[in-house]
């Protein structure tokens, strides 16, 4: 039974150090405000997860909270690099990373594996790709055909946390729109949390293709409004494009960086009241400025 | 530049790849120029062609470019939209895209694609974002359309990291991939294809305007030129309006 509670409680209780954690959503429903929680609580040595580590762990990993990274494409979609995931491993700034690095698909086999509780998953792929001598991957033979197929292993983080438009009043959590690989990470995952748009009495189910987590299969669940942005909750929210576009100036000099993150995060009660300052044009300009 | 009509450099690239569309082809799109191109396609000479983003929207229709893979513009417009590990096992892998499109920060003269790093993986100069789709659209899409601007730091004799593959290092061939691999290679200088036999990049047709040895001195390798080198025929003003109409919208939204 999924237990309703704040975020803060939820990556306090749940998230200790040193554990790894999949903060899963692709491009859609990326659980910004969760990825902010962990920086505020300064957790340490973290094996970050995601397919596409984007804006969320480029704050992340420019905090120095992550020992490593399990990944499949490090960029700014549309706009150019994470430059504070650049520093960490051209730099070695603020710290090293390891990295562990697959394709999309390898990723996707891999969670899809570790939701089935199987020790390895299969895919056509890798082969005369340099990716082979630098990650965990292995050629084998189908058994019944003489195939060569690739073996990635299963996935399974300690914590998966992802952001979801509902959830009604047992815990059920319902997911629409771009769902991206979020159900085999949550059921790949020993602990689930999820934010939430909203907490409501009956789920819609009017959505195209509503994915819908059991309740008996989440952990915690903690209301968070707005709670994805700069990504976006269909139905809820709009992607911030425009953040995403400044973000290249934000993040390229790690001073500015440094202080985005002290007044937009740091100095920050809640995501509320981030949420507040980035509907502030002016407050940017004020914060980069010094 | 020619008759009257100006246009740039990279809209004649666009231009020309959206044209190696065909109408009804299904068609696997990453972000940026080949974005541009084949939606150019669907709203000009091939409004049937089905297009898959990696997010899993497949059938998308955007009124506007989408700045990430998964803008809420290719959800809200698709056929249907499927998971992640689905798009690529269901769809991609089973042999089911006619066409993927992939652009790179290097090609080497046998289209091997590098998106991973500039320089030694363990100490690179520069870290590029890496895999993400590519090396399965590279192995499995039925053809595989390259685009990328014609510059000597990208088109190197070899890559420094082969992140998809093209014919190999060695350009010993598809390694028994079920996709033909890059069928063609679209620059803002031209058009380059592997030769049947070595499987080389060589140089097929140049962009109206455009001098052969401009080509070659943005190859880093020894360029071979076809006999029949042809030269494209430059954008209609129709393709051009297209394209610009589609871009100012595209900039309209993403400013909003």
């Amino acid at each position: 039974m999924a237990e309703f509670t704040t975020l803060r409680e939820a990556v306090a209780d749940l998230v200790p150090d040193g554990v790894s954690v999949a903060m899963e959503g692709f491009t859609h429903l990326i659980p910004f405000a969760a990825g902010h929680e962990v920086i505020r609580q300064e957790k340490k040595d973290l094996t970050l997860i995601r397919m596409t580590p984007d804006v969320i762990y480029d704050q992340l990993i420019g905090m120095g909270c992550a020992r490593k990274l399990v990944f499949s494409w490090g960029g700014n979609p549309g706009v150019g690099s994470l430059h504070r995931f650049r520093d960490a491993v051209e730099n070695g700034y603020p710290r090293p990373l390891e990295l562990e690095e697959h394709s999309h698909a390898g990723m996707a086999t891999r969670y899809a594996a570790g939701a089935s509780g199987l020790p390895f998953g299969i895919l056509r792929g890798y082969k005369g790709s340099d990716l082979v001598q630098h990650t965990t991957v292995a050629q084998i033979e189908c058994p019944f055909t003489g195939e060569e197929v690739a073996a990635v292993p299963a996935l399974n983080p300690d914590v998966t946390i992802i952001h979801a438009q509902q959830a009604d009043r047992s815990g059920n959590v319902g997911l629409w729109g771009i769902t991206g690989v979020q159900r085999e990470a949550a059921l790949a995952a020993t602990t689930v949390i999820v934010t939430v748009e909203e907490i409501v009495d009956e789920l819609d189910r009017n959505g195209p293709n509503h994915v819908m987590l059991p309740h008996w299969t989440v952990t915690a669940i903690a209301p968070v409004p707005g709670g994805s942005h700069p990504s976006y909750s269909l139905g809820y929210s709009k992607r911030d494009n425009r953040f995403y576009t400044e973000w290249d100036r934000i993040s390229r000099d790690p001073d500015l960086f440094r202080r985005w993150v002290e007044a937009y995060i740091l100095d920050q009660e809640d995501f509320g009241g981030y949420l507040r300052m980035v509907q502030d044009s002016a407050a940017l300009e004020e914060v980069l400025g010094g | 530049m020619v008759e009257g009509v100006s246009y740039t450099a990279d809209e004649m690239m666009t231009v020309t790849a959206a044209r190696h569309l065909r109408d009804g082809q299904v068609c696997f799109v990453g972000i940026g120029l080949p974005s541009e191109a084949a939606n150019l396609a669907r709203l000009t000479h091939a409004p049937n062609v089905v297009l898959i983003y990696e997010s899993g929207t497949i059938g998308t229709t955007p009124d506007v470019l989408p700045l990430s893979i998964g803008d809420g513009e290719l959800a809200e417009t698709a056929d249907m939209v499927v998971s992640v590990p689905e798009v690529f096992s269901y769809w991609l892998q089973a042999g089911r895209i006619d066409v993927g499109f992939l652009s790179a920060a290097q090609i080497d003269r046998f289209g091997n694609l590098n998106t991973t790093v500039i320089g030694r993986y363990d100490q690179p100069d520069v870290r590029l974002p890496g895999a993400g789709g590519a090396p399965e659209i590279a192995s499995s899409a039925r053809e595989v359309i390259v685009m990328l601007r014609h510059r000597r730091r990208a088109f190197v004799p070899e890559v420094d990291f082969v992140t998809s593959v093209g014919f190999g290092r060695r350009g010993e061939g598809r390694g028994g991939h079920r996709g033909a691999g890059p069928t063609v290679v679209i620059t803002d200088l031209g058009v380059l294809q592997p030769d049947p036999q070595t499987h080389m990049l060589r140089l097929v047709a140049i962009h109206p305007g455009v001098d052969v040895e401009q080509a070659r001195a943005e190859t880093g390798w020894e360029l071979e030129v076809a006999d029949d080198l042809g030269v494209t025929e430059p954008p209609t003003s129709e393709e051009l309006a297209v394209l610009r109409d589609l871009k100012a919208r595209t900039e309209a939204a993403h400013s909003a």
